[in-house]
């Protein structure tokens, strides 16, 4: 039977064991002497929320149907056991083996939202592995990030020895043999580093100097190495349909938010929203076969006995075949009674079908994402829903019984004005009204309930917005006090519901997203002074951030406010992630001059992912050279 | 109809809650194709009912639920694909189709035996067995016990059906405890109580906190009585006559 790392006493202590146990269904035990290498996957923050994450499953699948490799799982331990580790010294270790992380070859960390990134070096301390790459040596596992994330990795670059740039699915076999061939040849890490650094998608930062302007700004980045390429582009799966899927997924113990089968319709997404950074880092836009779909479904569901499966993808109502496929699923699942999850569904005729034959009507609500209080900053972020849409699908709903509908905007946009937040409430309030209209009297079990949620907006990397600035942390409340006003003039003020973000870890995350790196030392002091689970609003702790700024004599406002010069050099240029930086700029324009730009199966734009030959790039002209 | 289906929990999953257990299973019986009965209404759910829950921690050979299954092939048959689908640290022992009427093991649970050791750091009070025999043999031995709605004075010995000292435990996966006790106690829904309050209560009396976490507990298995109130005759959920 596996021996675990910590004892029954300390297992007692800590509020749900489960989380440090492993041994769960699927999981994947390997003899330790019969691969070379072990590869540790780290989501760096808990259990529960480490496990719902899609990437790491695919990975983790993919590199133990290699023969030589044994890959395990670690999260980031709960503040309780956090605490007891330091206390007792005992080294973080994988869930499978039990055994310290120090002991692996690498250790791979997700890198899902800059929020994580005090969790990275968590991670790292509690593995006894030195927080500087510079500072490891031999008996150090190689640590590798990627994931959103790692399309900025500049401010956290001192803390990893690789970043993979794209697509999981199509280096690791290539880097994980020159490890085998290094380690036999008794080359070093060094070396291993430098000769890692010429696989296409591999970065390695300490292999590259970077040299600002007198105002901050980068001037040069040099590559300290011959041979290694000056930009990296990401890699990227050609054939979706044919690549490494989990078949057995493992199943949890424990009740973590993703608690059913995934099921990745397609990567990318063909609208042009510009706010979004997902929506350009993965085009162009790929969609999986749907017998393959529909074989993966059914083989995933046996396997695993969850009794749900979600569909996954940036924009389900995009997939060309959604109605075969969910009429199958339809077929499949009602007869052995599990559920059908549809998130990110554009509300229409069709939408309300099949949410009407998966959901109860009473119990679920309806989601908008219109993002902006108005038509006009909808052009601006090029969002095509228009207030028809949201009416007229709004409608449809009512008359088919729904009675909650939850609506998503962003306050803070590039281009918002008064006026724009203004818009929320009425456009909260005729939702409101559509209700009292459509519904007569003696059918209505009650008042309508309209739930108004904003975030704050972040500018990212590689969208057009990279050049705006953010709002500053007075702003953003400002705006939050105006929309709560906004909602509160409306006559049907009392069917709605307002919620808003807290303002001050938005701020950093726009200083994280868009750093470069300089913040290394921040964020290891902010680290170092105690900050932790920073995407736990009960954990962050934004007094000791600010401390951490002003100790390292840096301004986080340089990172958010400034809305940057068309010419200027972000940390991020040396990546590639298909779209060209001229193709973002004149979005940008286009964004400012409120103009649209249709999305990829509409009118190619040209953004340069075109270049990957595959996907959407291809349909319907199959002349293309 | 009804099946009974009995398994142990032991190693690493014993820190797996009961919830937790619950929705395990669930799932395992949709992987092993069991033909399971679903309630009615919007969001069916499997017809499942657990016997007793198991504190997290603790062990077991002598754990039940009971299965509403639309069809049914061989004991033997569900024995084997159950099994099939559990992970290390669960094994289904035995399967049984109910005859009809038969209660459902949650409603039929009266009873409840354990091992109980102690952990090696502790420093036991001198001659506590004799001291514990003597304890035993009190026919009223009052404490306040904790329940949903406060506190209340119960004469802990009714709830007591048998108790002794044994110097070796071994489990049905041949790891050893050492010098323990033997308990059989009340553990209906009324009137459960934990081995480890019954040792803290007589520890008590000697002047001695036993520690939160001084124990390794075990439970051996679970009863139904087949006698009355007066005169139990219990016999365990599975019991072959």
């Amino acid at each position: 039977m596996r021996k675990l790392a910590l004892s029954d006493e300390i297992l007692m202590q800590v509020e749900k064991p489960a989380r440090y146990i492993g041994g769960e269904v699927n999981s994947v035990m390997k003899e330790k002497n019969a691969v070379q290498v072990r590869f540790a996957m780290c989501f760096p923050d808990v259990y529960e929320i480490g496990m719902s994450h899609l990437g790491i499953q695919i990975i983790y699948d993919m590199l133990n149907q290699f023969e030589d490799v044994w890959c395990e799982r670690v999260y980031s331990p709960w503040v309780d056991l956090d605490k007891i580790m330091r206390e007792e010294k005992i080294p973080l270790f994988a869930l499978e083996s039990q055994d310290p992380i120090k002991e692996f070859d690498f250790l791979g960390i997700t890198l899902q939202y800059e929020m994580c990134y005090t969790n990275v070096l968590q991670v790292l301390e509690l593995s006894g592995i030195p927080l500087l790459s510079q500072q490891r040596d031999g008996d150090d596992p190689i640590v590798i990030g990627g994931g959103p994330c790692s399309y900025n990795p500049e401010p956290i670059c001192d803390f990893f020895d690789i970043f993979y740039i794209g697509e999981g699915e199509t280096r690791y076999r290539e880097l994980l043999g020159l490890y085998k061939s290094c380690k036999e040849n008794g080359q070093g890490r060094k070396e291993f580093l430098k000769m890692a650094a010429r696989i296409p998608g591999m970065y390695v930062p300490s292999l590259y100097e970077v040299t600002y302007h007198e105002d901050g700004t980068i001037d040069q980045r040099i590559p300290l190495e011959e041979g290694i390429p000056e930009t990296i582009q990401k890699e990227l799966v050609g054939d979706v349909s044919h690549t490494y899927y989990p078949q057995k997924p493992v199943v949890p113990f424990l009740k973590v938010t993703q608690d059913r089968v995934v099921l990745e319709i397609q990567r990318g997404c063909i609208r042009g929203c510009r706010f979004c950074q997902a929506g350009q880092l993965y085009r162009p836009v790929r969609e999986r076969d749907l017998e393959t779909l529909k074989t993966w479904a059914v083989e995933m569901l046996k396997n695993t006995g969850h009794e749900e499966i979600s569909l996954s993808s940036l924009s389900s109502s995009d997939y060309s075949q959604l109605p075969e496929l969910l009429g199958f699923l339809i077929t499949h699942c009602g007869k052995r009674n599990i559920n059908i999850s549809l998130p990110s569904l554009r509300i229409d005729a069709f939408s309300l079908d099949v949410m009407n034959k998966v959901q109860d009507v009473k119990k679920s609500s309806l989601t908008f994402a219109p993002e902006a209080g108005s038509q006009r900053l909808r052009d601006v972020i090029n969002k095509g829903l228009t207030q028809e849409d949201i009416l007229t699908g709004a409608r449809l709903a009512f008359e088919g019984g729904w009675t909650r509908v939850k609506l998503y905007f962003m306050l803070g946009l590039p281009m918002e004005t008064e006026e724009d937040i203004k818009g929320i409430g009425e456009l909260c309030n005729k939702i409101a009204a559509l209700f009292y209209e459509t519904v007569p009297k003696e059918k209505r079990t009650g008042r309508v309930q309209i739930v108004a949620s904003t975030s704050f907006f972040i500018p990212k990397p590689f969208t057009p917005f990279q050049w705006a600035g953010q709002c500053t942390r007075e702003e953003f409340l400002d705006k939050a006090y105006s929309t709560r006003a906004a909602i509160a003039g409306q006559l049907n003020q009392k069917s709605i519901k307002y919620n808003w973000h807290e303002a001050d870890a938005s701020v950093l995350e726009g200083v994280l997203a868009r750093g470069d790196r300089r913040l290394n030392q921040v964020i290891q002091k902010a680290y170092e002074k105690g900050c932790l689970f920073d995407a736990w609003s009960e954990y962050y702790k934004n007094g000791l951030w600010l401390e951490s700024f002003a100790q390292c004599g840096i301004d986080p406002d340089f990172y958010t406010t400034r809305t940057r010069p068309d010419t200027e050099t972000f940390p991020w240029d040396f990546l590639d992630c298909g779209v060209k930086k001229e193709h973002l700029l004149a979005q940008w324009h286009k964004a400012k001059e409120e103009s649209t730009t249709p999305n990829c199966r509409e009118k190619c734009s040209g953004c340069g992912a075109s270049r990957f030959r595959t996907g959407v790039c291809l349909e319907g002209r199959k002349g293309l050279a | 109809m009804k099946v009974r289906i009995k398994f142990s929990k032991y190693g690493p999953v014993k820190f797996i809650g009961h919830l937790d257990v619950m929705r395990y299973f669930q799932k395992a019986i949709r992987r092993a194709e069991i033909d399971i009965a679903y309630s009615e209404g919007f969001s069916p759910h499997p017809v499942m009912s657990f016997a007793s829950p198991l504190s997290v921690g603790h062990t077991s050979q002598g754990e039940y639920f009971d299965i509403e299954a639309n069809s049914f092939t061989s004991e033997e048959d569900l024995l084997q694909r159950l099994q099939g689908a559990m992970v290390e640290g669960f094994t289904v022992s035995a399967v049984k189709l109910l005859p009809e009427g038969e209660g459902n093991a949650m409603a039929s649970v009266a009873a409840a035996s354990y091992f109980a050791a102690f952990k090696k750091n502790l420093e036991l009070p001198e001659k506590w067995q004799e001291s514990l025999q003597a304890f035993y043999q009190h026919s009223y031995i009052p404490v306040t016990k904790k329940t949903k709605k406060g506190e209340k004075e119960i004469n802990l010995k009714e709830s007591i059906y048998d108790l002794e000292i044994r110097e070796n435990m071994f489990t049905d996966r041949d790891s050893h405890l050492e010098e323990g006790v033997y308990m059989l106690l009340n553990a209906s829904s009324g009137g459960n109580i934990k081995p480890g309050f019954v040792l803290a209560c007589f520890f008590n009396t000697l002047g001695y906190v036993l520690p939160e976490r001084g124990l390794s507990i075990h439970r051996i298995d679970t009863y139904k009585n087949l006698g009355n109130e007066t005169n139990r005759k219990l016999a365990p959920l599975i019991w072959e006559k």
